[in-house]
């Protein structure tokens, strides 16, 4: 697209050196270095992120008391002693959570890892190799990919007796890996055509060569947002399974305790302490990735990242940025924005040029 | 300091004017780190006339053509200057940069139609040819469906394509045809200004050759005004009755194409038609220009030329020169240029050898 | 029609895949918990029904697996699927058969609902990004992340329990007789209202996202600005040009994630009690029902694979491109 229209190779030329730095004055450099933690988005799903792997290391060091404890205090609401309350078999829910965090953390990540990995050795051999290898191996992440996953991982986890984290990441990774690979494959053969790889083909690089070191680097954005997909589906499996009792109920997690919440009737009690913070724990994380892949995206996409990058700039001076209709702004008259006037209205003078530049 | 004001230009046509850009600003982007994408630019486009807009790529010139039809796309924005359109049929017309959104859709296609580049992605390809090219027509006039129709089919067959082709989709017609396709679309209204955007880049040679003989025969028939740009300097030489040169957002030189060609005046203009082989006449020696197009975001100082240039002196990275008269003042009345080498207050006075070449007159 | 064809060879083969895979399954895990639950049965089975499920998990070591592969097909083709131990001694082609329009119902209705809507609003939101609109998209992202089932439960809690408006579970009025009466029908739409609701929201999000972002992608196409250029009434230019083909990967996007889809679906079933597929699959775990979860998810993938194709044509039918070449 970037060779069609002048204007808009203009545009993504341009912004590509205006975003991430490439400029000439400090502020510009600085803003480089912090790459993806500039956007917003991504800084604050990364800090969500790294508060609840935190609490994964440190939950059950931290939790005040025994998750599996029995006490007489049945459905205590929050309080100073409890803070998120009880279950009706007095047990204290926020040493649940924080107990179950690391088994959801640790599945989610796992599993993320391993269908990242199949994804890739997938997605880049069908894309690299193309023809019938392709085909075929296409062909199987478009069955895995339209198979429902989860009616599957059921069957699986019912048929292993005791399913614990490990078998429960393996089949969470056997079944999530397909969308990742259909996402690397197209992109991979949109690589393979592009100069610098025909070029060291040319040269007569080796293959392993010229995947790992000129297609691999050019994928990690797309390896990344895949893996923080896969992670989000992982852990949202993981929960369910927790949740409908084909896993474990006795390992925590914050599925566990939505089951036991659910079959002990807690929304008739109207417990909402019960059901209530573990939604909201793994809504948190999910919100999380997902804000990180969308920081990922804007970061990729030119396109994308121009609309929020200068959102607040546009709403401040007024400016409908949109197809068809060209904004004409003619400045406003605070201070900035009169410099910005004589800019333009005295172009031509050496000293604005130098400030423009 | 000695700079000469950007004043009102001088035209370089003699016909009447039916678009006049005046002291057009572009940037890209919003803040302050916005790129100049165009500075104060004056161009006028007469009537019947073919104006050729030419430079390097990314020098502005696309970025011209959108902005004085504020097609711009994000995050392009204007940020100062008029477009005045002003019929030459029963003189209606205004500020384009004025418009209401429901004016500026009225004046659209009715008044400036654009061929846009690559037309590739210029057709969309989910519609027929046949629904695209009459969407344009039912916008802005009221007519029965078969009347369309049948308008439709005229326009297929004025660019040589066979009026069965109205229900087939983009995909199914070669490049070229899908080219004419645009044409035709954009004289569906016949229209007083005729865009053009680099029609012919994405053809083969022959193809291009068609389809320019086939504009000009199109003009003369039915006589609107043609802003035509390329990079290809050899083809508007050919074709164009003016052409105006583009270096980093501003027109460095204004004038007939006959005068570009055998009495350039400014450098860079000299320079570029060093980069082609002459159509007529003795050949000269290839040079082009040495280094690479400036970049938008860190431009030189002064005059945006000068380290690319041969004759700067010293004055040249100080000062930006103006668009204004060449050194021979009055006796090139409907030319002008942006260089200093042509500024009696700060240039040598004498222009050198390539660039002197007397004025007919 | 070369198309067609090559998409229709697709999803047979995915059929294929899916029941073999079915096959293998069991036969690729350790048989003892389903070989002691037919042991329990052991008396109240009949022979044949004994055989299907030897076949079903692998259990008879005499036959050869290409002969039990060979029979399970047969089975599957007479509507074998073994018979239920939850509700035994009733096939679970029967349960299944039952179960099937109540998810169908929801799950089509809801689904649909949601895609529709979502992808109305990502259109106005991606043609007018930069505006306050763009507030809202933090929301959306944050629905995207809630799990079904506990959006379920947030629902009943406060719409079934705290203010009593609609029923916490089931499909229709016990009191009534399910058939084509207005009692009935009227009974069914008014329990189906909270879980449909329910699969809407959560669903939503994610068409109005990935519709956003195409939105914005495909508004910088040439077209875009030619229909401008050629000054097409604003409707015109949103929906005949960019909304008409930003639709196009969102539908192709959906055919591919209706199993994703679906699979969140079956779980609100579960917090519902709503008498689908998914609560028999529920059902199924908590008995250790294998020939009902086998069974369950043939017919949800069959299900699945069977819209995606209706996806995959109305595809076809709005991109002319797909139509006249392979």
């Amino acid at each position: 697209m970037s060779v069609q229209a002048d204007p808009i190779a203009l545009t993504d030329a341009a912004s590509a050196t205006v975003q991430p730095g490439g400029g000439s004055t400090g502020v510009r450099r600085k803003r480089r270095s912090l790459g993806l933690l500039r956007n917003r988005k991504a800084l604050i799903g990364l800090i969500i992120l790294a508060v609840f792997l935190v609490l994964a290391v440190i939950g059950p060091w931290i939790a005040p008391y025994d998750p599996n404890a029995v006490t007489r205090l049945s459905l205590e609401p929050p309080s100073a002693a409890h803070w998120l309350g009880t279950t009706n078999t007095g047990q204290d829910i926020l040493s649940q959570l924080l107990v179950g965090t690391r088994g959801v953390m640790v599945v989610g990540l796992l599993a993320g890892i391993l269908a990242t990995f199949i994804s890739v050795v997938v997605g880049v051999t069908a894309g690299f190799v193309g023809g019938l290898g392709d085909e075929l191996l296409s062909l199987l992440s478009n069955v895995f990919l339209i198979i429902p996953a989860l009616p599957l991982i059921i069957i699986v986890a019912a048929l292993v007796p005791s399913a614990g984290g490990l078998t429960i990441a393996l089949i969470i990774a056997a079944t999530g890996w397909a969308w990742g690979s259909r996402v690397l494959r197209a992109q991979t053969l949109s690589l393979r055509k592009r100069d610098f790889v025909e070029a060291a083909r040319a040269n007569g690089e080796p293959m392993w060569r010229i995947i790992f070191f000129e297609i691999m680097p050019n994928l990690t954005a797309i390896i990344a947002s895949g893996f923080i997909g896969t992670a989000i589906f992982a852990i949202l499996s993981e929960v369910t399974l927790a949740f409908i009792g084909v896993t474990s109920i006795s390992a925590w997690n914050w599925g566990t305790v939505l089951f036991w919440a659910q079959s002990s009737q807690a929304l008739v009690l109207g417990a909402w302490w019960w059901f209530v913070p573990a939604g909201l724990c793994i809504a948190a994380v999910g919100t999380a990735l997902t804000l990180i892949n969308f920081g990922i995206d804007e970061f990729v996409n030119p396109r994308l990242r121009n609309t929020a990058a200068s959102a607040g700039i546009l709403r401040k001076k007024r400016i409908r940025a949109r197809i068809g209709f060209t904004p004409v702004y003619r400045g406003a008259p605070s201070a900035a924005e009169t410099r910005d006037a004589l800019t333009t209205a005295d172009a031509l003078t050496p000293t604005d040029q130098e400030v423009g530049a | 300091m000695t700079i000469t004001e950007p004043t009102i230009t001088r035209t370089a046509t003699t016909k009447k004017p039916v678009l006049e850009i005046r002291d057009l600003s572009v940037d890209y982007g919003y803040d302050d780190d916005a790129v100049h994408a165009l500075k104060n630019v004056n161009l006028t486009l007469g009537a019947g006339e073919i104006l050729g807009l030419a430079g390097e790529s990314g020098c502005g010139k696309s970025t011209l053509a959108y902005a004085a039809t504020r097609l711009l796309p994000p995050p392009g924005v204007i940020t100062g200057g008029e477009v005045l359109f002003t019929s030459s049929r029963d003189g209606h017309g205004g500020d384009l940069l004025r418009m209401s959104d429901r004016e500026l859709r009225a004046q659209r296609w009715r008044d400036t139609a654009i061929v846009f580049q690559g037309s590739m992605n210029s057709l969309n390809p989910v519609y027929k040819i046949g629904k695209q090219l009459m969407d344009g027509i039912r916008a802005h006039e009221k007519m029965p469906a078969h009347a369309m129709r049948a308008r439709a089919a005229d326009l297929l067959s004025m660019v040589g394509i066979s009026k069965d082709r109205l229900d087939s989709y983009p995909h199914q017609l070669s490049g070229g045809m899908r080219q004419r396709v645009m044409i035709a679309m954009a004289l569906a209204l016949e229209p007083e200004v005729v865009i053009m955007d680099e029609p012919t880049t994405a053809l083969d040679v022959v193809m291009q050759r068609q389809i320019v003989e086939q504009i000009m025969d199109l003009k003369r028939d039915l006589g609107f005004s043609v802003i035509f740009i390329t990079h290809d300097v050899s083809l508007l030489l050919e074709l164009a009755d003016r052409i105006a040169i583009m270096y980093a957002g501003n027109i460095v030189e204004d004038a007939a194409s006959s005068e570009v060609y055998h009495q350039p005046r400014h450098p860079y203009t000299a320079g570029l038609l060093h980069s082609f082989p002459p159509l007529h006449g003795p050949r000269r020696e290839l040079g082009g220009i040495p280094g690479s197009p400036p970049d938008l975001m860190a431009l030189p100082s002064g005059c945006n030329f000068h380290p690319r240039c041969p004759f700067a002196f010293d004055a040249c990275p100080k000062i930006d020169p103006a668009l204004g008269p060449t050194l021979y003042g009055d006796a090139e009345p409907h030319r002008s240029v942006a260089c200093l080498l042509h500024d009696p207050a700060v240039g040598p006075g004498r222009l050198p050898d390539e660039l002197a070449a007397r004025p007919a007159g | 029609m070369k198309y067609f064809l090559r998409r229709v060879a697709f999803y047979l083969f995915t059929a294929w895949a899916a029941i073999t895979l079915n096959f293998f399954i069991p036969r690729m895990l350790p048989g003892d918990p389903v070989h002691s639950l037919i042991n329990k049965f052991q008396g109240r089975l009949s022979t044949d029904a004994i055989k299907s499920l030897y076949v079903l998990f692998g259990l008879d070591k005499h036959t050869t697996i290409w002969q039990d592969y060979i029979t399970y097909w047969q089975n599957l083709l007479h509507g074998d699927l073994g018979i239920s131990f939850t509700y035994f001694p009733t096939p679970v082609s029967e349960i299944l058969a039952q179960a099937l329009p109540w998810t169908l119902a929801l799950v089509g209705f809801s689904t649909i609902i949601g895609f529709v809507l979502g992808t109305l609003a990502g259109i106005g939101l991606g043609w007018r990004r930069g505006t306050w609109a763009d507030n809202l998209l933090p929301i959306a992202n944050f629905f995207s992340a809630i799990p079904y089932f506990w959006l379920g439960l947030i629902a009943i809690s406060a719409l079934a329990v705290t203010v009593q408006v609609f029923p916490a579970s089931g499909g229709y009025d016990p009191a009534t007789v399910p058939g084509w009466s207005w009692e009935f029908i009227s009974g069914a739409i008014y329990h189906g209202t909270l879980p449909a609701l329910t699969i809407i929201i959560s669903s939503i999000s994610g068409w109005i996202l990935g519709m956003r972002n195409m939105m914005v992608t495909v508004s910088s196409e040439d077209y875009v600005t030619v229909a401008q250029a050629k000054g097409l009434p604003e409707r015109k230019v949103m929906f005949g040009y960019a909304a008409r083909n930003a639709v196009l990967p969102s539908i192709s996007g959906f055919a591919l994630s209706l199993g994703f889809i679906v699979g969140g679906t079956l779980v609100a079933e579960m917090v519902f009690s709503y008498p689908g597929i998914g609560y028999m699959l529920f059902q199924a775990i908590g008995s250790k029902d294998y020939p009902l979860m086998q069974g369950a998810f043939l017919v949800v993938t069959i299900s699945v694979l069977v819209a995606s194709m209706i996806a995959d044509f109305v595809y076809a039918f709005l991109d002319p491109r797909t139509r006249v070449e392979g």
